[in-house]
């Protein structure tokens, strides 16, 4: 197998920090190759330094025999280099081929594009409608995008950051089956991922990356997930376990909850019924945009409904406001985490006043309590080892797995009843993750409602009590998680088992 | 060649800078276009700038022209800044502060010829509340409707114009006034008069509630959580809604305080260094205005000094129409270079220039 990109003492330091120390590897022709590391091991200026995003400081690269150095990315997609980023760079007020379409150095007539895209998405199993509005999308279907637009290009190299955290399993297999099929077609893929068992049934080789060098390169076939994530973390790890807790009284109730989107393309809710006791975890599954960011703003009280659909702790709140939610106990963490759960350019301090200032008494008439609003920030930064320097620093700075320990901490310091998380890992390191599960489990313990809506069913079936699936709106009646196999689940999400 | 580098923090040190690179970057290019109009640009420049402040030909009448000047610029940015914290686009502040003075002179009009010290404070509360009425049109139909509230807002100022021409020719006409397009005029009616408070200083009851008003909204926007509120609906709408912020609502109230401000503004002009309600009395404070709340990058305080600059600038403007024979669109384009610069410069806080050699790897 002859090389199609081959790295050589790439180097890139940043004010502060080396991400790239002296990288070099190889990808061979029609390879699927994994990248694996911790957020912060320098994957992303890795890849961007394939793309043509950054310029290394030395180092070099050959791409088919001939040297490259990107100085944009129209420069690496005309040598055949394609990306799909983790963080989607999408407009939303434009419709999907009209996204394609500037993602392309020659763009073809809408129509003509239009149906390039339905003839790509068809070809390689990626539903795609050309006209809908890019925001009224879900995270997976936007994702869907972004693979269409690489693969009108026909690339060599086709570079893809973090692409299943927002697929089912069919979906994920879906997927496979297309990356093999590009893979049949000459195609080299990069593939960054955390999750290991994607990788060894995937890769053929796998380059690991921690603190910016190459700690080892393996044949993730032969691996085990463990021992792949603990040559990735540098360290061993541990599995969440929950205490064994007796299921209390039902601290939120919801009684054929309808709510009709305002978004001609999202998605309403249809009879939604659940109960949460103390002390479970109520897993949601389904697909991205099957009602999932509805229902989470239904619960975290962005959106009313008539007070009567829900009920928490014998409350009928369905009017109140999300502060009061939050000061009767019902705490609740979106998925998005820049511009939603957080705000980017406010330091950490600053946003822990976006849920805390009410319920921590963070303020007196309404002036904020600095010192205060300080010590909770730090608490919560130590509590969750957040890795930042201090809590002045803007939440943008902060990579996904330390900002989503930051919102989650934020809101389980605050001791809620019952705690509402959409995506709880998306785009989360190994480590993060783990974290995140392990705490949400303790709270679940320590006597609290969990509600963890997310698309990773792995992540479902290792935390959850009960488990119900939301397709279409409607969400299956929640079952033992422990009697459901994930073909069943996967049955539930495809939306083809009336619940 | 220049290589513009993001920074991982906004650059504190340029936020500060940048306005001073504006008015230096001004200077220069207004000197340019001073010289091209055939004019001595030193000159101008001196003019413009230090002439009404130290020349003492000029000084005695310009010193208290800066505060008549600078307060309802001042008045005016403080009720924009608030909006614009929170990507709320108030431009019709104009037609805000014309309709303000309209509601504050009609209340002492139609009860003249009153003697009370209870009118004046009357006419405060009417003016600031006719600025608010008037903005909530922009609010509810942005609410309603979604309506664009730059374009209604800005629309709005015409509207306004019109009707200030119809109320001074119609129901607001001095009835002493030889049927000149105009209303009584408040130096005749003592109670409600803004009168100087100390002569030959520019002091009225105008630059005593702004100096309140800055250190209000200072306090309001850095201590209180409504400041952060703002803040958080300027970042992004959908986590100030998580956090509990009603958008809807907070549309209302920043239109609202933003109105509130520009009316009172234009009841102080026109009860005091105005005199009167005429076609002519608005002159644009409420679009330069806009220029002082980002020249003073949106803080009460940087308001304060950038209302005084711009003040400045208005005086120094005219001093230089007359002795320099300077057409008045010059200064307005000498202003509104300001404007530009300032948001040219700003790239310099999020971004830092590197000069080097392009290389070849």
């Amino acid at each position: 197998m002859t090389n199609l990109l081959t790295l050589h003492g790439l180097t890139k330091a940043y004010p502060g920090v080396v991400a790239n120390d002296d990288v070099s590897f190889d990808i061979g022709e029609g390879e699927i190759h994994a990248l694996l590391g911790e957020n912060g091991a320098g994957k992303s200026t890795l890849v961007k330094a394939i793309y043509g995003l950054v310029q290394p400081d030395s180092g070099t690269m050959t791409f088919r025999g001939q040297p490259f150095a990107p100085s944009n990315p129209n420069e690496a997609r005309a040598a055949g280099v394609a990306m799909v980023f983790q963080h989607f760079s999408l407009f939303e007020a434009m419709s999907v081929a009209e996204n394609i379409a500037l993602g392309m150095d020659n763009p073809p007539k809408t129509a003509d594009l239009s149906k390039r895209i339905i003839e790509v998405s068809g070809k390689y199993g990626l539903q795609l409608e050309p006209s809908r509005l890019v925001g009224n999308l879900s995270a997976g279907e936007r994702q869907r995008v972004e693979i269409v637009r690489c693969l009108l290009q026909n690339p060599k190299l086709l570079i893809m950051d973090e692409p299943t955290s927002v697929l089912t399993p069919q979906e994920v297999e879906r997927l496979f089956k297309t990356l093999r099929q590009i893979q049949s077609e000459g195609a080299s893929i990069l593939y960054i991922s955390h999750k290991l068992h994607e990788i060894r049934a995937l890769c053929e080789r796998a380059t690991v990356l921690r603190l910016g060098k190459v700690v080892g390169s393996c044949d993730p076939r032969v691996e085990t997930n463990k021992s792949l994530a603990e040559m990735m973390v540098g360290a061993k790890l541990a599995t969440p376990k929950k205490t064994e807790v007796t299921l209390g009284e039902p601290v939120l109730e919801l009684d054929g909850l309808n709510l009709k989107s305002d978004d001609p393309f999202g998605v309403s809710l249809k009879e939604i019924t659940f109960k949460v006791r103390a002390g479970e975890v109520l897993g949601i599954g389904g697909v991205a945009g099957n009602g999932q960011d509805e229902l989470m703003s239904a619960l975290s009280g962005e959106v009313r409904v008539d007070p009567q659909q829900i009920c928490l702790n014998g409350a009928f709140i369905g009017r109140e406001s999300p502060s009061r939610r939050r000061e009767m106990g019902l705490l609740s963490a979106p998925e998005e985490r820049l511009g939603h759960s957080a705000a980017p350019t406010m330091s950490l301090a600053d946003n822990i006043l976006m849920t805390a200032f009410d319920r921590q008494r963070l303020g007196r008439r309404g002036f904020i309590k600095r010192p205060p609003t300080t010590h909770f920030a730090q608490a919560v930064i130590e509590a969750f080892d957040v890795r930042t320097p201090n809590e002045t620093v803007h939440a943008k700075s902060l990579s996904g797995g330390n900002l989503q320990k930051f919102v989650v901490g934020r809101e389980l310091l605050q001791k809620p009843d019952l705690f509402v998380v959409n995506q709880p890992t998306w785009g989360v390191d190994a480590l993060a993750a783990a974290t995140i599960r392990q705490a949400l489990l303790e709270l679940a313990s320590s006597g609290a409602a969990v509600i963890v809506i997310s698309q990773d069913l792995d992540e479902l079936m290792e935390i959850s009590d009960t488990l119900a699936v939301l397709a279409g709106g409607r969400l299956s009646a929640p079952q033992n998680a422990a009697d459901l196999t994930p073909e069943e689940i996967g049955l539930l999400m495809s939306g083809e088992v009336a619940a | 060649m220049i290589r513009l580098e993001p920074r991982a923090n906004p650059s504190k040190t340029m936020v500060f800078l940048t306005p001073i690179l504006a008015v230096i970057a001004t200077m220069i290019a207004g000197g340019i276009l001073f010289t091209i109009l055939g004019k001595n640009p030193f000159e101008a420049i001196r003019i413009i700038f230090l002439d009404p402040l130290f020349n003492e030909q000029f000084a005695s009448y310009a010193r208290p022209q800066l505060l008549v000047k600078a307060a309802p610029l001042v008045m005016i940015a403080l009720g924009l800044s608030v909006g614009f914290r929170a990507n709320i686009w108030n431009i019709g502040a104009e037609g805000q502060f014309i309709m303000g003075a309209i509601g504050g002179a009609a209340v002492a009009l139609a009860v003249h010829p009153l003697e009370s010290v209870l009118l004046f404070p009357l006419m405060i509360i009417a003016g600031g509340l006719s600025g608010m009425a008037y903005a909530m049109i922009p609010a509810i139909l942005k609410t309603k409707f979604n309506a664009n509230e730059i374009l209604v807002s800005l629309m709005l100022v015409y509207v306004a114009f019109n009707f200030l021409a119809a109320m001074v020719t119609g129901p607001l006409k001095s009835p002493i006034g030889y049927n000149f397009p105009e209303s009584r005029n408040f130096q005749e009616y003592p109670s409600a008069h803004n009168a100087e408070l100390i002569a030959n200083t520019g002091l009225h009851w105008g630059v005593v509630m702004t100096l309140g008003l800055v250190i209000l909204c200072y306090i309001i926007l850095t201590r209180h959580i409504f400041g952060y509120r703002v803040q958080l609906m300027g970042q992004s709408p959908k986590a100030a809604k998580f956090s509990g912020v009603s958008p809807n609502w907070m549309i209302v109230i920043c239109l609202g305080i933003s109105g509130a401000f520009a009316g009172m503004a234009g009841l102080f002009e026109v009860a005091g260094p105005a005199g009167k309600l005429t076609t002519t009395f608005p002159v644009g404070y409420g679009f330069t205005a806009i220029i002082v709340a980002f020249l003073g990058r949106l803080h009460p305080i940087g308001i304060l000094l950038a209302g005084l600059l711009m003040a400045l600038t208005y005086i120094g403007g005219e001093l230089a129409q007359f002795q320099l024979s300077l057409p008045a669109a010059s200064i307005q384009v000498f202003q509104g270079m300001l404007l530009f610069f300032l948001l040219a410069t700003d790239v310099l806080v999020h971004f830092k220039p590197r000069f080097e050699k392009r290389k070849t790897i």
